[in-house]
């Protein structure tokens, strides 16, 4: 608990960090007191014009997308059991995707109406995971191999749509596809804030549950945790985190896979580390997205997606083989 | 859940007294009938052990007691209640359930393992209470696993390991403890840990213990009860000394063999007689 608590305290130092570099820094670059001050309400109209219309939107959509995806990524992996089991591998961000972008090309559509399209995507598909998988009690290598295949028809999808699609719509839904945080609105905020305080209280209240869904599905029952409808519950808010997220900020690469595997490594001890693993997504997101802005190109910016999927993959690897080589248990 | 749920460390004549009874009950797995029209009561504060040859349905049976399979027809009942109807919570509060292979999340240590089997007796917020605490210190001094309790579960050997799972079914303080062949995979000195703590469990508390065991001799050194099935039935119940013969050993499994008093215990002890003999 103490070592959690101390992980935390840590990852919250960096993120706060990273979040004042990301308003500071920029083609105007803000001194520390300048930005504190029109943080809180001072400065000049043209400071107070870059902080809150062009570079604390961006940053609070980028905490606000991490949480979810780190909960999400930490929920899936832990209900399957199986590391493999984020969102984004097993094709749930893909059918998020695939509905967004069907309704970003073909319906038109903008800001509310694409979130729950991804929403609608994301649910269809993990529903159909999960039927596809059941024999008998659900096993959690099947549902991974099942979702891993219809992360691959998702993909097909997309790229039909977008090859059919007109060139300067088509070029809009590949940025989206990759994932970035540049159109990040106040109304994008609102959308991901009102969704975190539905969905944060039933990530709560699951997650005693949850820690007994680690034990196996008999141990669980025993302990008197009604299996299946827990499970469910559970998927649908893990869903619904992952589709919102996606839908406003597209499949941010990786986010969702590393970020829980990562925080149990640092806190240790078997438990969920929900709270480690969202604050590890908020730290990556960020750090990414700063990266993205300013350190990877002169001039142009790159989409934060491939920042994270680039910083992301390569540091999961070096921790399972460091990990391994110390001995402990994979 | 609202009881206070102290750890009873008296004597076990102050154990509520329970009535685990199977009634025409029938067990399937995919549409096959694996226990059929079976009905039995468990005696209350007992150590009731079912034996069986593989795929009799002995296993079934205990999913079916534990209310982890749903029967096809009939009820399993506790003091008088369908255990289907009852809230999952409150029978965990009374029934414990080891199965065969649970799983440890990686890295957990084996204090917070042990601390998880406190989960029926828990509300909405999870406050961790004085009797949890000291439920817990009881199930590590009970299984002797309290020197191990900071250590990782993947650092144990197969004996503690079991003994530790024990612990965690015992920190959910049930008054009947059912398990899934409890020494399956372990030498023979941690058999008799393993059973000897259970023992001890039914002894020192009067918990009723229901366990599948294989190794029929050790079976019936242990029971006070003994269950013996074969395709799905029971076709005989009472004492080892009543269960344990030569014919119910051939009709049962198939085995000519010739039963002798076990020296230590007096129990009656299985001399199996193959080919060679």
């Amino acid at each position: 608990m103490t070592r959690t608590r101390r992980i935390s305290g840590v990852l919250i130092l960096v993120a706060v960090a990273l979040a004042l570099a990301s308003i500071a820094v920029g083609a105007y670059t803000l001194t520390l007191p300048d930005l504190l001050v029109t943080l809180f309400g001072g400065g000049t109209s043209s400071d107070q014009f870059i902080v809150f219309k062009l570079r604390l939107p961006r940053v609070l959509l980028a905490i606000l997308v991490a949480v979810a995806f780190g909960l999400a990524g930490a929920l899936f992996q832990s209900l399957l059991r199986n590391a493999l089991a984020s969102p984004d591998i097993i094709g749930i961000s893909g059918g998020a995707s695939v509905a967004a972008v069907l309704s970003l090309l073909v319906f038109g559509a903008t800001g509310l109406i694409v979130s729950l399209s991804a929403l609608v995507g994301a649910l269809l598909v993990a529903f159909t995971i999960y039927l596809l998988s059941w024999r008998s009690g659900m096993n959690g290598m099947r549902f991974v191999l099942i979702g891993v295949g219809i992360a691959f028809m998702a993909q097909s999808v997309i790229g039909y749509l977008i090859t059919r699609g007109d060139v300067r719509d088509a070029q809009q839904a590949l940025v989206w596809m990759v994932g970035g945080l540049g159109g990040a609105s106040w109304d994008d905020i609102l959308i991901m804030a009102v969704s975190l305080a539905i969905l944060l209280p039933a990530v709560a209240v699951l997650a005693s549950k949850l820690r007994m869904l680690q034990l196996g599905d008999d141990l669980a029952a025993g302990l008197g945790v009604s299996v299946q409808r827990s499970r469910l519950a559970l998927i649908v808010v893990a869903v619904a985190l992952v589709a919102i997220a996606t839908a406003l900020v597209g499949p941010l690469a990786f986010v969702a896979f590393v970020s829980a595997p990562i925080a149990r490594r640092m806190v240790r001890g078997g438990g969920l580390a929900l709270v480690p693993s969202a604050l590890v997504a908020i730290v990556l997101v960020l750090g990414a997205d700063f990266v993205a802005q300013h350190l990877l190109t002169a001039g142009t910016q790159v989409p934060t997606g491939i920042v994270t999927g680039i910083v992301g993959a390569p540091y999961l690897l070096w921790l399972i083989s460091t990990t391994n080589r110390e001995g402990r248990a994979s | 859940m609202t009881q206070t749920d102290a750890p009873q460390t008296d004597a076990p004549q102050n154990r509520p007294i329970h009535a685990l009874c199977a009634e025409k009950v029938t067990l399937n797995y995919g549409g096959r009938d694996i226990v059929s029209n079976l009905s039995v009561e468990i005696p209350d504060g007992k150590v009731t052990v079912i034996v069986g040859a593989n795929a009799c349905g002995k296993s079934t049976l205990l999913r079916g007691l534990s209310r982890l399979l749903r029967p096809a027809s009939g009820h399993v009942t506790l003091d008088g209640r369908d255990i289907h109807s009852v809230p999952s919570k409150e029978i965990a509060q009374v029934v414990g359930i080891l199965p065969q292979s649970p799983i440890a999340p990686e890295g957990i240590t084996v204090r917070d393992l042990v601390a998880r089997g406190r989960y029926p007796h828990q509300g909405w917020f999870q406050q961790w209470s004085a009797a949890d605490e000291a439920a817990v210190e009881h199930a590590l001094e009970a299984t002797d696993t309290a020197q191990l309790a900071a250590r990782r579960i993947e650092e144990l050997s197969g004996g503690q390991r079991q003994r530790v799972w024990i612990a965690m079914a015992l920190s959910q303080d049930p008054d009947i403890l059912l398990l899934d062949e409890p020494t399956t995979f372990l030498d023979v000195r941690h058999q008799l840990d393993a059973l000897d703590v259970l023992a001890d469990l039914n002894r020192e508390r009067g918990t009723t213990i229901v366990m599948v065991l294989h190794e029929l001799s050790l079976a019936a050194r242990y029971a006070d009860h003994m269950i013996l099935m074969c395709e799905g039935r029971i076709i005989a119940q009472g004492t080892p000394a009543e269960v344990v013969t030569a014919e119910r050993m051939l009709e049962a499994f198939g085995l000519e063999a010739r039963i002798i008093d076990d020296p230590v215990s007096g129990s009656p002890m299985v001399i199996p007689l193959g080919r060679r003999s």
